[in-house]
C-alpha cells in the first residue's frame, strides 16, 4: 500500500499505474459536456433539441471511444489527461463553430467540414500511436525534417494571400492548407535532433564577453539562420504569429538543451531587434500595433474588428449571455470561426467559461512539460518541451491577441478554432506527446531481484 | 535538463496566468464600460429588442413601438403627433441613436435600468417578456396643442410652466420634425434624417428652440430690471415718480442717446407707467443706476448664468454677462449682450406670479416600472427667491396693468387676472435682421396661479415696435393660458 502512494508522480523507476480508467472517466465528461452544450445551443436558438444531437453524440463518443481503446492497447502508460482535454476542446470548438453557423451573415456552414477534419485528426492520432512504436525513431529524420519544414514554411509565398497574410497553400480540388501548423511539429523534431547532437558544443565551447557566454560563430550560425528565416516569414508572408512561434520555439529548446541563460538573452535581443526593424518597414505590422494600442478607435467611421472583439468580451461579463445568445456575429467575415472564436466563448459562456477553457489549455501544456520532465532520453525531453512550448506560445499569441494583451497575429486557437490543418496537426502533436509519455511512464524492464534495486539509475544513452 | 525545463514550465504558467489576468481585466474590470459603449451595437440591439416603454402625457402615450424586419432590431419607435411633441420627447432612432427624454431615460424605457431589477426578475420567473417602463411627463396636451397650433408656420417657441410647482406644461418649437420619419434604419430614414440637418435645412427643424436656443430677451427683460429696482430699494413704490430724464444719455458715452419706440410719456414716469409703455429710457437708467453687479445678481436669482438647468433635458445657459456701463444700461432693456431661452423667460414670469419664489422647472413627474410601480417621483423644489412677497405683489400689479391697458391687451382673458410683458428684440448688425417678438405672461384665478408662459417668434418682418410682441406673441400666450385654465375647471 505504501509503495503505491509514494509512486504517484510520473517520474519513477517502478512505473506509474496506467491510469487508463481515469482517462475513460474523464473522456465521458469530455463527450457529455459538448453534447449538453449542443442541446443548449439548439434550445436557445430554435427552442427545440437539435435534430442532429443523437448522431453528433454517437460520432463524438465513437471517436473518443476508439481513441481510448487504441491508447489502452498501444500506449497503456500514456498520460491520462491529454486525450480527454483534447477531446473536450475539439468538441467545444465544434459546438462554437456550429453555433456560429446558425448566423446567416457569417457565410456557409463550417461545422460539417470541421467534424470531417477532426475525424482525420483523430485518425492520424491513432495511426501515430499504432505505427510510431518509439519516438526515438524520429531522430533518424532530423535533416529530412529540416528540409520538409523549410519547404512547408516557404511554400505559401507562391500562393495568393488571404486577409493580408500569406499563410495558405491552395491545392486544387482539396481546398487550402496551412503548412505552418505542420511545420510546427516537424521543426520541433529537427530542433530536438539537432540540439541533442550539438548541445554540448553550444553549451561549452564559448567565450566570455561582458558577463555572457558567447557561443562560437559556427554554433551561433543556426540561431541566426532561424532568426533571419522567421523575419523572412514575417516580411514575405506577413505572418507575425508563425515567426514569433518558430523563433520562440527555437530559443526555448536551445535554453533547455544547453542550460545557458545567455541564449534567452540573445533570443530576446534578437527578437526585439527584429521586431523593431520589421515594424518600421511593414505597414501591415504597424496597423496591428496601432489597433492594439487603440482597440476601440473607429476606422472610416466604423467599428473595427478589434473593437468588436472587445465589445464581445465586455458584453459577456462574468457569466456570459448563454450559448447561442451572444452577438459575436458582429465580428464579420471568416475570422469569428477561426481567429476570433475566443470572442464568442467570452461572450456566450462569460469570464467563467473562458477561464475554464484557458485553464484546460494550461493543463494540457503542463501535462506536456511534465512529459518532458519524465522522459528518460534527451531527444524525448527536447521534443516534448518543443511541442508543448510551441503549443503554449500559440495559445498565448492567439488568446493574447484576441483579448488585446498583445498585438493581434493571425493564428488559430488549437482544437477550438475552425481550420483543417490546425485540428489535424494538433491531434498529431498530442499523439506524439502521448507516445513520449507512454515511453516515459512505462515501467522499466524488471531488473534482476536485488536489495538495492531502488538505487538503480537509468543511464543516459 | 530538468532545471531549465522547470523554468520553462514556470514561464508557460506565467503566460497562462497573464491570459487569465487579461480576461479578468477585459470582462470584469472593463466589462460594463465595454458593454455600454455607445459604439457597441448590442446597446442598440438591446434598446430595440423589446417594445420600448412610452412617454406619457395626460395619461396617454405619445409614443409607441412597432415591429420591423430590419435585421437585428425587432422594434421601431413610433410617435403620435411627432412634430408637436418632438421638443419634449426627442427621438429614438435605430440608426441615429436617441436624444432628450428618449436618451436620458433610456434605461427605464428599455427596461435595463437597475431600478427595474425587481420587476425584471419577476418577469424572468413568470416567463413574461422584458419590456420597458414608462416616463410620465408633466405636460398638458391641450396647452401643448394651443402652443403648437398658435406658432403655426412661424418660426418660434413656447414654454409654459406651472409657477406653483415648476412643472412644465407646454414646450413647443417650430418648425419641428417628426421623429417617426427616421426611427428605423432604412435608406429612407437616413434621407429623412439628413434632410433635417442644419446644412440641408437652414430653418433647423431639429433645434429645440424652447430649451436650447437663446435670444435677446428685449423688453420682457424689463420685468427683471423692475424687480431689481424694487429688491435693491432703488424705488419702493411702483406708483411714485422715478427720476428719469427724456431723452436719456447712456453713461460713459459721448452723448449716445437711448431712445424710446415712438413718442411715449416716459419722463419721470412711474414704474407702472414705464412698464405699461415699455419705456427704454426709464429701465436703461435703472440698470445703470443699480450697476452691473446688482443687475447680474438679480438676473442670476431668476436663473440666468446657470448652465445646469436640467428639466431633465438640459436647457442652454441664459446669459447676463459682466459688462461695461453703457452695455449694462442696454442690458436693462434686454438689448445688450444678455440672452435668454424661452424657458428662462417663462421662469421669470412664473417666479413673479408665484409670490417671488422660483420653482425648479421639470417635465418628468414619474418613472413607472412595467408593472406600474412608481420607480421615481419628482417632488417640486424651490430654486431661489428673486423677489420678496411684497415686491412680487408690486411687480404683478404693474404686469397686470400692461395687459389691462398697455401693450399686452391682446392677452386679456375675461374673468381671469392676466399679467404680462411684451418685447421686440432687435438683433443683427445695426438691427438689420428681423426682430424677435416676445411675450411673457401668467394667469391668476381665485384658485391660484396655474400657468406662466413665454412665447418668442423669430423673423416677423412687418412690425418693428414694441407692439410686435403684443400683436404676434400675446395671442399665442393667451391660447396656451386658456387651455390650461380650461383644464382646471
Amino acid at each position: 500500500m505504501s509503495s503505491s502512494t509514494t509512486n504517484t508522480t510520473t517520474i519513477g523507476t517502478i512505473g506509474a499505474p496506467s491510469r487508463r480508467n481515469t482517462e475513460l472517466a474523464m473522456l465521458i465528461f469530455a463527450v457529455l459536456i459538448p453534447v449538453f452544450a449542443y442541446i443548449n445551443v439548439g434550445l436557445a436558438k430554435e427552442g427545440t433539441v437539435p435534430a442532429g444531437v443523437l448522431g453528433y453524440s454517437l460520432g463524438l463518443g465513437l471517436l473518443a471511444g476508439v481513441a481510448h481503446l487504441v491508447v489502452r492497447k498501444w500506449a497503456p502508460y500514456a498520460d491520462p489527461l491529454m486525450l480527454p482535454i483534447a477531446t473536450l476542446l475539439n468538441g467545444l470548438g465544434l459546438i462554437f463553430i456550429w453555433r456560429l453557423d446558425q448566423e446567416p451573415s457569417l457565410g456557409k456552414a463550417m461545422a460539417p467540414n470541421q467534424l470531417m477534419w477532426s475525424t482525420f485528426g483523430v485518425a492520424l492520432f491513432l495511426a501515430i500511436l499504432i505505427f510510431l512504436k518509439d519516438h526515438r525513431v524520429l531522430q533518424r529524420y532530423t535533416y529530412i525534417s529540416m528540409v520538409v519544414a523549410l519547404v512547408l514554411l516557404v511554400a505559401p509565398v507562391f500562393f495568393p494571400g488571404v486577409n493580408g497574410a500569406k499563410i495558405w497553400i491552395t491545392i486544387p480540388g482539396l481546398g487550402s492548407l496551412q503548412p505552418g501548423e505542420f511545420a510546427k511539429i516537424i521543426i520541433a523534431i529537427f530542433f530536438a535532433g539537432y540540439l541533442m547532437v550539438k548541445r554540448d558544443a553550444l553549451a561549452l565551447a564559448s567565450r566570455r564577453f561582458m558577463g555572457l557566454y558567447l557561443p562560437r560563430g559556427r554554433d551561433l550560425g543556426p540561431i541566426l539562420v532561424i532568426w533571419a528565416l522567421s523575419l523572412m516569414i514575417l516580411v514575405f508572408e506577413t505572418d507575425l504569429g508563425t515567426s514569433l512561434l518558430f523563433f520562440g520555439l527555437f530559443v526555448v529548446m536551445l535554453y533547455v538543451a544547453t542550460e545557458r541563460t545567455s541564449w534567452i538573452v540573445f533570443g530576446l535581443l534578437l527578437s526585439a531587434g527584429g521586431a523593431v526593424a520589421v515594424a518600421t518597414f511593414e505597414s501591415h505590422v504597424q496597423t496591428r500595433v496601432h489597433n492594439w494600442l487603440n482597440p476601440l478607435e473607429l476606422s472610416n467611421g466604423g467599428v473595427t474588428e478589434t473593437a468588436q472583439a472587445m465589445y464581445s468580451f465586455g458584453s459577456g461579463g462574468i457569466l456570459g449571455s448563454g450559448l447561442g445568445q451572444g452577438y459575436s456575429r458582429l465580428i464579420l467575415g471568416i475570422a469569428p470561426k477561426s481567429d476570433y472564436i475566443l470572442a464568442t466563448v467570452g461572450e456566450e459562456v462569460g469570464l467563467a467559461g473562458l477561464m475554464a477553457i484557458l485553464l484546460l489549455y494550461g493543463l494540457l501544456i503542463e501535462r506536456g512539460i511534465r512529459t518532458a520532465l519524465a522522459a528518460r532520453d534527451p531527444f524525448g525531453k527536447l521534443l516534448s518541451i518543443g511541442l508543448s512550448g510551441a503549443f503554449a506560445l500559440q495559445v498565448f499569441v492567439v488568446a493574447g491577441g484576441v483579448t488585446g494583451l498583445i498585438p493581434l497575429t493571425g493564428m488559430t486557437m488549437p482544437f477550438l478554432a475552425q481550420g483543417g490543418s490546425s485540428v489535424i496537426a494538433n491531434w498529431a502533436l498530442v499523439a506524439i506527446l502521448l507516445r513520449i509519455s507512454d515511453t516515459a511512464r512505462r515501467p522499466a524492464p524488471a531488473p534482476a531481484p536485488s536489495t538495492d534495486a531502488e538505487m538503480t539509475q537509468v543511464v543516459r544513452p | 535538463m530538468n532545471k531549465p525545463l522547470r523554468r520553462v514550465a514556470i514561464f508557460c504558467g506565467l503566460l497562462v496566468l497573464a491570459l487569465l489576468v487579461r480576461v479578468n481585466w477585459v470582462q470584469f474590470v472593463q466589462g460594463d464600460e465595454l458593454k455600454n459603449d455607445p459604439h457597441n451595437r448590442r446597446v442598440a440591439i438591446e434598446r430595440y429588442s423589446t417594445p420600448r416603454g412610452n412617454i406619457i402625457v395626460d395619461g396617454k402615450a405619445v409614443t409607441g413601438s412597432t415591429t420591423t424586419d430590419s435585421g437585428d432590431f425587432k422594434y421601431k419607435r413610433t410617435y403620435k403627433n411627432g412634430k408637436m411633441w418632438a421638443p419634449v420627447t426627442g427621438y429614438a432612432s435605430q440608426a441615429f441613436d436617441a436624444n432628450q427624454l428618449e436618451k436620458l431615460n433610456d434605461g427605464i424605457l428599455t427596461g435595463t435600468d437597475d431600478r427595474l431589477f425587481f420587476s425584471r426578475t419577476v418577469d424572468m420567473f413568470t416567463g413574461g417578456k422584458q419590456k420597458g417602463g414608462d416616463v410620465v411627463t408633466t405636460l398638458n396636451a391641450k396647452a401643448q396643442k394651443a402652443a403648437f397650433d398658435g406658432l403655426g408656420k412661424q418660426k418660434g417657441a413656447v414654454a409654459a410652466i406651472n409657477p406653483e410647482t415648476g412643472a412644465i406644461l407646454a414646450l413647443a418649437s417650430t418648425p419641428s420634425y417628426d421623429p417617426s420619419s427616421f426611427a428605423g434604419m432604412s435608406n429612407k430614414d437616413a434621407e429623412a434624417y439628413n434632410a433635417l440637418q442644419k446644412k440641408n435645412d437652414p430653418d433647423e427643424p431639429m433645434l429645440n428652440r424652447a430649451l436650447r436656443q437663446t435670444y435677446p430677451p428685449g423688453s420682457t427683460f424689463k420685468v427683471v430690471t423692475a424687480s431689481a429696482a424694487l429688491e435693491n430699494g432703488l424705488y419702493h413704490d411702483v406708483d411714485s415718480k422715478t427720476d428719469s430724464p427724456l431723452p436719456y444719455t447712456l453713461p460713459d458715452t459721448s452723448g449716445l442717446q437711448l431712445k424710446n419706440e415712438g413718442n411715449i410719456p416716459c419722463k419721470d414716469a412711474t414704474l407702472r407707467e414705464a412698464l405699461r409703455w415699455s419705456c427704454n429710457t426709464v429701465f436703461g437708467k435703472i440698470s445703470a443706476d443699480l450697476g452691473n453687479k446688482k443687475m447680474k445678481a438679480e438676473a442670476e436669482k431668476f436663473g440666468f448664468n446657470d448652465p445646469g438647468i436640467n428639466t431633465p433635458v438640459r436647457a442652454s445657459e441664459s446669459i447676463f454677462p459682466k459688462d461695461n456701463r453703457p452695455q449694462n444700461a442696454m442690458a436693462g432693456i434686454g438689448q445688450a449682450s444678455n440672452r435668454a431661452t424661452p424657458l428662462q423667460m417663462a421662469m421669470v414670469a412664473s417666479s413673479v406670479a408665484n409670490g417671488g419664489k422660483l420653482m425648479k422647472p421639470y417635465m418628468v413627474d414619474q418613472l413607472v416600472a412595467q408593472n406600474l410601480n412608481v420607480v421615481q417621483q419628482h417632488t417640486p423644489q424651490e430654486m431661489s427667491r428673486p423677489l420678496s412677497p411684497e415686491n412680487a405683489q408690486k411687480v404683478q400689479s404693474i404686469m397686470e396693468t400692461v395687459v389691462k391697458n398697455g401693450t399686452g391687451t391682446a392677452a386679456q382673458i375675461p374673468g381671469v387676472t392676466v399679467g404680462g410683458k411684451t418685447g421686440t428684440a432687435q438683433h443683427g448688425e445695426n438691427n438689420k435682421d428681423n426682430p424677435y417678438a416676445w411675450f411673457i405672461s401668467y394667469a391668476k384665478t381665485g384658485k391660484g396661479t396655474p400657468v406662466a408662459v413665454a412665447v418668442v417668434i423669430e423673423g416677423s418682418d412687418t412690425l418693428r415696435d414694441d407692439i410686435a410682441g403684443g400683436k404676434l406673441a400675446a395671442p399665442i400666450a393667451k391660447r396656451v393660458m386658456e387651455a390650461v385654465l380650461e383644464g382646471q375647471k
